[in-house]
């Protein structure tokens, strides 16, 4: 029980921050802009996060100077896309380059230093509760905001006025300027927010999956986090499940890995044979799983082609200049 | 999808761009990195290497290096670039670069280039690797002796004889001290992932294995050994201060001396393309300070460390193959070009070998 429980455990610190990454990405898509800046976004907050813990010997300090630093490296975004209208890809682009570049040159003397651990939640009785206990009451705090993140953003977007209005300025920013919506503002707004969870996606890599600061250590998760985005057509649970389904996939393998057959010989004949199945195929095959198995399923789920319509801002990635 | 694809390739291209340039004249050594020279593990140890370059030769030689290069067809660009900035010398310091390496040397006579840990030369193509195998034996082991449910977790990156021959020297360490010992293996397919390498190491541990073995680069693992209480082995550096109460030795790599010789060579018109294997006895490779350990564990290892200095092979039969064929015979010793392209398992490996 024990090992499933640490199995769980291991998935959802996997999956956290691709979902508060892919959950910040998404509320910028929806208002129409597409950035491709995550990577570089989280990166810096990785670095941030790391630093601003380091100096002042506190990891909740970090984890707000990662927010703080993610937003503001977004603005960069935002005055050059939003202010000037330049292309938004390959302003995304660049941002993700800088980022990783900057990250790189402001994390040098970090390098080899050992980093606090935001420490995990721990309510007393609560969490010693068996099997759920550490499930629900025992996890890094980042984890928990990841969840709440994700109802906020679902109740934002489709139980509050200003989430409608953003959803309509992501389908037509021209219509949304005709009825008088401020476009640029909203879109401001909603690219910061997705440079504050990038960022405190980056405080979740130094300050509790890896608490230390080490080059490019985002290794391309900004990466993945876009891709979620647009394979769970723009859904908040959607992106939450194929966050959760890409952690629990790339534990899974290295489970599989590990797994001694001989552990297994007493396990009926249908789940030892399906083990030698799996055993069988080559790493490669198995480290590549989560990736093919998240976009299948995400497909799967989104293959409506109405319902996907109606879910994709029809503004994504265009530059909107204000007629007057 | 595809903009992703373009996106991707973008950044690392534009990543592989960080460049330091300087003035001419000056004899010009470049170095090739497949990681961030902030990885404190095997790329740092490299760079490390061309510092001592630099301080010992002064302004006699100026050093450039590429980082973060990817191993494959692209690598080709960053060699070419070098050779095009004027490099009189390039070490190329991953398994991966072999091929692209051998390319542009092939178009660069006039220029030198050293391959580490890969087996193709040219006449203007030395090879280099150091014997890391010899200190997996001793972590071997040191894993047999300080594990208590008799199972190590060894988490290791892609399968090339490099670290196949790793993964063979430690078993066969470990199964000098506990003939019934296991190590469960994952592959993680990548050099430096911190966050995929303590994914392994949690899954390791999860199923059983009290101690961590890496043959990737970074000192995640050896964190998440101590988050829980257990050990592990540093990996091409010293990562105690990752691990104070987790790590028990690090098999740690020493280019300095070798980049140094090297480079001295070219500036006195004796360089030849050479292929040179350094171990424990060189100074190549040495294990950093015995910690956490007993002092009778402590003793064994230097006992082993030394008789490897002193020219024994870990790799002396009899040694059976993992499918029980014979492998060594009784006394019989692997010679390096077995060891090279080590592509099989030894008895006690329970893992199929990707191909």
């Amino acid at each position: 029980m024990d090992v499933t429980v640490n199995i769980l455990l291991t998935i959802a610190t996997a999956a956290t921050p691709l979902l508060i990454a892919a959950i910040g990405e998404l509320v910028v898509e929806r208002s129409g802009v597409l950035n491709l800046g995550v990577e570089g976004m989280m990166v810096m907050g990785a670095v941030g996060g790391f630093g601003a813990a380091y100096y002042t010997g506190s990891p909740w300090v970090g984890v707000l100077a990662a927010i703080v630093l993610g937003a503001v490296f977004s603005l960069l975004f935002a005055v050059m896309t939003l202010t000037f209208a330049t292309n938004q890809v390959a302003t995304g682009l660049s941002l993700t380059i800088l980022g990783l570049g900057l990250s790189g040159m402001m994390g040098t003397s970090f390098v080899g230093l050992p980093g606090e651990r935001l420490p995990n939640l721990d309510i007393p009785g609560l969490s010693s509760i068996p099997v759920v206990g550490r499930l629900l009451f025992g996890q890094d705090p980042i984890f928990y905001i990841s969840i709440a993140l994700t109802a906020a953003v679902m109740w934002f977007l489709f139980r509050t006025r200003s989430g409608l209005t953003l959803r309509s300025i992501g389908d037509s920013h021209k219509s949304a300027h005709a009825l008088g919506i401020k476009v640029i503002r909203y879109r401001y707004l909603a690219v910061l927010f997705g440079g504050a969870c990038a960022g405190l996606a980056g405080a979740h890599l130094s300050l509790v999956y890896t608490p230390q600061w080490v080059e490019n250590m985002s290794a391309g998760r900004g990466w993945i986090a876009l891709a979620l985005v647009v394979f769970a057509s723009w859904r908040p649970l959607r992106v939450l499940a194929g966050a959760y389904i890409f952690g629990a996939i790339w534990i899974g393998q290295l489970h599989v890995q590990a797994i001694d057959l001989n552990e297994f010989a007493n396990a009926p004949w249908l789940v030892y044979r399906l083990m030698e199945i799996i055993k069988s195929f080559p790493s490669q095959l198995l480290s590549s799983l989560p990736y093919l198995a998240t976009i299948v399923v995400l497909v799967l789920i989104s293959r409506n082609k109405r319902l996907t319509m109606m879910n994709t801002p029809a503004s994504l990635g265009q530059a909107f200049v204000p007629d007057r | 999808m595809k903009k992703l694809l373009i996106a991707l390739m973008a950044t690392t291209a534009a990543l592989s761009m960080a460049v330091s340039a300087q003035a001419q004249e000056k004899l010009k050594a470049c170095w090739v990195y497949v990681g961030p020279i902030g990885d404190f593990g095997y790329s740092y140890q490299h760079d490390q290497g061309r510092l001592a370059v630099e301080k010992e030769f002064g302004d006699k030689v100026e050093t450039a290096y590429l980082e973060n290069v990817a191993e494959g067809p692209d690598a080709e660009r960053a060699f070419e670039r070098l050779a095009r900035e004027g490099c009189k010398i390039i070490f190329g310091t991953s398994f991966g670069f072999m091929d692209a390496e051998l390319k542009v040397a092939k178009r660069f006579p006039d220029i030198k280039f050293e391959h580490a840990t890969g087996y193709k030369m040219a006449d203007n193509m030395g090879i280099y690797n150091a014997r890391f195998y010899e200190g997996r034996y001793v972590i071997g082991q040191i894993a047999a002796k300080q594990s208590k449910t008799g199972v190590a977790g060894y988490i290791v990156s892609f399968p090339i004889p490099e670290v196949v021959m790793g993964i063979n020297a430690f078993m066969l360490g470990a199964q000098s001290v506990n003939p019934d010992f296991k190590a469960k293996i994952v592959w993680v397919n990548s050099w430096f992932d911190p966050g995929k390498e303590a994914d392994a190491a949690k899954a390791l541990f999860d199923q059983g294995a009290d101690i961590i073995v890496q043959h990737t680069d970074s000192t995640a693992p050896l964190q998440v050994a101590q988050e829980r209480g257990l050990h592990g082995f540093g990996q091409a550096s010293d990562m105690i201060k990752f691990a104070p109460k987790s790590q028990y030795t690090a098999i740690v790599d020493d280019w300095g001396p070798y980049y140094i010789e090297r480079i001295g060579e070219v500036l006195a018109s004796t360089w030849k393309p050479e292929d040179r294997w350094e171990g424990i006895k060189e100074g190549a490779v040495h294990m950093a300070d015995y910690t956490n350990l007993p002092d009778d564990v402590v003793a064994m290892a230097k006992e082993t460390a030394g008789k490897i200095a002193g020219g024994w092979n870990p790799f002396t039969g009899p040694i059976t193959r993992q499918d029980g064929s014979e492998w060594l015979k009784d006394g019989e010793v692997a010679d390096d070009k077995t060891l090279l392209g080590m592509n099989f398992y030894v008895k006690g490996v329970d893992d199929k070998l990707p191909q």
